[in-house]
Parts: structure tokens; sequence; C-alpha cells
């Protein structure tokens, strides 16, 4: 693409672009915090992008495919190609402090623990209100706006807000 | 093991998946109150995700130039290998819990075997299928406790779907060519194992619940040939309409 620049800054300046794309369904959090980019290949006439589906049926992954290759193609790359890759599974640990953070000021509470340990993925740890901050909080529904998230209610503030599952 | 081996065993797995969906699916606005609409429908779109996968995978390992589209948009109903109890209707919400909690238990077992294998593509699917299906596990296993210890009304409605449902619980067990095939390279567990498996899980769960365990013996037999219930032909009428209407439209 640019010949002066060698590939690691090519593959840099893709990571850079692909941040530029949010989450359809989180837009304060873009697809590389998700830790959905799981690798950028240079082939010899086109570039794949290695993708990691958040859950198996997320509605959202034909949308990032969209997305990926019209922010790339109008960076130039005219030849993209996406692969899906389920091994390893992705996993909400693979989300840095920072963007759980972003999670949480956006009104959603992020993962509670590590989804290694089934503790963690059936979050039987407190889940705090991401609006008032207590702990005193009760589970809605298992399942809430989309399938990444459960529904919860604050009882100290009353305000019901989404958790993104440990998973 | 064979490709075509691999991939016969994808299908009926992601068959099931793919039926389970379409069923689940159709709870959408059925649900009795708003939050367990929208779980009923999230563990429809759960299985349709595992079934994409599994049928993208199937119809590469065949490698006769079908897509996953084809499998599930061009298949007669003699052509599908889904189980007889994935395609039983939401004669009532009680139906629709037994349904998925007995399959759920089925791909707990099936996901936690295939999570090991060699294969990476399956073993990515299942890696993943297996977290989500453990949400599934406890959501449908917390109905079961709720309906069975609910009022007389739901008891009765709940006995009454294990019951009837209970004749197609025998398929998830039994074992053909295929099966000898795959479990012998590790992919799957035996027959007896499955069995002793869901037959403890099933009674130790319905007994809390104060339900029981249906006596009866006689269990059904036949989709592992591409033999269905009545139901599979009136879901195939509905999911391939368009595509038989308009072949090969696209959006």
């Amino acid at each position: 693409m640019v010949s002066e620049m060698s590939q690691a800054q090519e593959k840099e300046l893709i990571y850079q672009y692909l941040s530029e794309i949010s989450d359809p369904e989180i837009p304060v959090i873009n697809i590389v915090e998700m830790g959905m980019v799981r690798g950028v290949l240079f082939r010899e006439s086109k570039l794949e992008i290695l993708l990691s589906p958040t859950y198996s049926g997320c509605p959202a992954m034909d949308m990032i495919d969209h997305l990926v290759k019209e922010k790339l193609q109008s960076k130039g790359y005219d030849s993209v190609e996406i692969t899906l890759v389920y091994k390893p599974a992705w996993t909400t640990d693979w989300m840095s402090d920072e963007t759980k953070e972003k999670l949480r000021a956006y009104g959603i509470a992020p993962p509670v623990g590590k989804a290694t340990s089934k503790k963690g993925l059936l979050n039987e740890d407190p889940v705090f209100c991401p609006q008032c901050g207590s702990k005193n909080t009760e589970i809605k529904s298992m399942f809430g706006s989309t399938a990444c998230k459960a529904l919860y209610i604050c009882k100290d503030c009353l305000e019901p807000f989404d958790y993104f599952k440990c998973i | 093991m064979e490709l075509l081996d691999l991939s016969r065993f994808c299908m009926r797995l992601g068959d099931s998946c793919l039926i389970m969906a379409h069923r689940q699916s159709e709870m959408c606005s059925k649900g009795p109150f708003l939050e367990e609409d929208i779980a009923q429908t999230n563990l429809g779109l759960d299985l349709l995700g595992q079934a994409e996968a599994l049928l993208i995978y199937a119809a590469e390992l065949e490698g006769k130039g079908r897509t996953a589209d084809d499998l599930v948009y061009k298949r007669p109903e003699r052509g599908f290998y889904n189980f007889m109890l994935a395609e039983q209707p939401n004669t009532d919400f009680a139906f629709a819990v037994v349904r998925q909690y007995i399959m759920t238990l089925y791909l707990s077992r099936v996901y936690e075997t295939l999570a090991k294998v060699d294969d990476e593509t399956l073993s990515g699917i299942a890696a993943k299928a297996v977290k989500e299906i453990a949400y599934h596990q406890r959501h449908l296993g917390m109905w079961i406790k709720r309906l069975g210890e609910g009022t007389e009304e739901s008891h009765e409605r709940i006995q009454t779907a294990i019951n009837e449902l209970w004749m197609f619980v025998g398929e998830l067990y039994e074992e053909d060519e295929l099966d000898f095939k795959i479990q012998e390279v590790g992919y799957a567990i035996s027959g007896d194992e499955m069995k002793a498996y869901l037959m403890a899980n099933i009674s130790s769960h319905l007994t809390e619940a104060t339900l029981s365990v249906p006596k009866s013996v006689y269990m059904t037999t036949g989709s592992k040939k591409g033999i269905h219930t009545e139901y599979l032909g009136y879901i195939l009428a509905e999911m391939q309409y368009l595509q038989r209407a308009y072949p090969d439209a696209k959006w």
C-alpha cells in the first residue's frame, strides 16, 4: 500500500483505522478494545482481517463485517477479506480495565471476575450499580437487551441497568 | 474418520440447533412477561449462531460446493437430521421450557466433549457454545423448579409437557454407525454414558421440583435417517418459503 512504511507500521495503522469502528450495540467501545480483532495479515493481493465473534449468534457481526470493509476500502484497501476465528473463543477477560471503566461510565455494569471460573461465568459475585455504585443489586433476567447482557436492578437507587455478562 | 463423516456429524448437531432456534424465535411476543420474552428469543439467537457455525463447517467438509444457506434452505424434510425433540411445538410455555431444558442438558455434554478435540474449528465453536449453554442450563433449570413448585396449574402443565415429550428423549442416546465412528476418535461420548448423564440430571432436577420422571419405556426413533414428526414440515414451509419462491434471493 504505502511503500515507505514497514509492514509493522502499516499494521499499526490498520489497527488504528479499525479502532475507529465502534461496536454497533455499545457505541463507546471500539472493536479493537472489545478484543474482536484477532489479527491483520498481509496476503499477496489482499488484506485479511481476523475477527472473533463475541457471541455465536451476535446479530452485530454482519454489521461489523461491513463496517470493517467499508473503513478499509475508504483507506485504499480494495481487497479485504474477513475471516472469523473461533479459537480461542472470545472472552470478556480480554477487556482492559480502561475498557471496563468506559462501559461503566456509559451505564453498563462491566463483567465481574474471570470467565475461566464457573463462579465468574454465572455471575455469582456482586454486580455494582453503574449509576450509584451500590452493590445492593438484583438480577431481573439473565438475558437483557442483547445476548451479551443480563438485566439488573439497583435496590438503592432503583435504576434498572444492563450487566455485561462474564463469558 | 473421513471428512464426510465429520460433515454429517456437524450437520446433525447444526440441524438440531437450527430447528430449536426457529422454535425459540416463535416465542417472540409470546413470553409470559417481557423479560422472559427477551430471554426466550436470546436462547434462540445463541442456538442460531451455533447452527450457523456448525453448518458452515459441515458444508466446507462436505466439499460439494454447497453453502450453509444451501443446507438450510434447499434440503427437503427427509434431508434434515435434527432430533425430533428439537422440532416439537411450543404447545404452551411449559413445552418450550421442557424441550429446551432437555436439549440443553444434551448439548452441554456434547460441547464439553467437542471443546477438547484436536479439530481447531470444532473445538473453537464448542468452547464458545459451552459458555452460552451454561447460561441456558441455569435459566431453564430455574423454570423447571419454578413451574414444578408453583401453582397446581403450573405443576400440572409442566408435568404434562414432560410426559408428552418423554418419548423423544431416547433419540438423544441412540447410536448408529456414524456415532460409533465419531466415538472412536473421541469426538462424542457413548450412548450409555449420555443416557446415564441425562437420566441422573433429569431425575434429580425433577424430584427437586416435585415432578416425576415418566415411567413409559416407548421411545420413538428415526431422525438420524431423516424421519420426523409432522411438525418439521411446517417449520420448513415457513423457513424456506422465500428461497423457494425466489430462488437465490439475497438482501
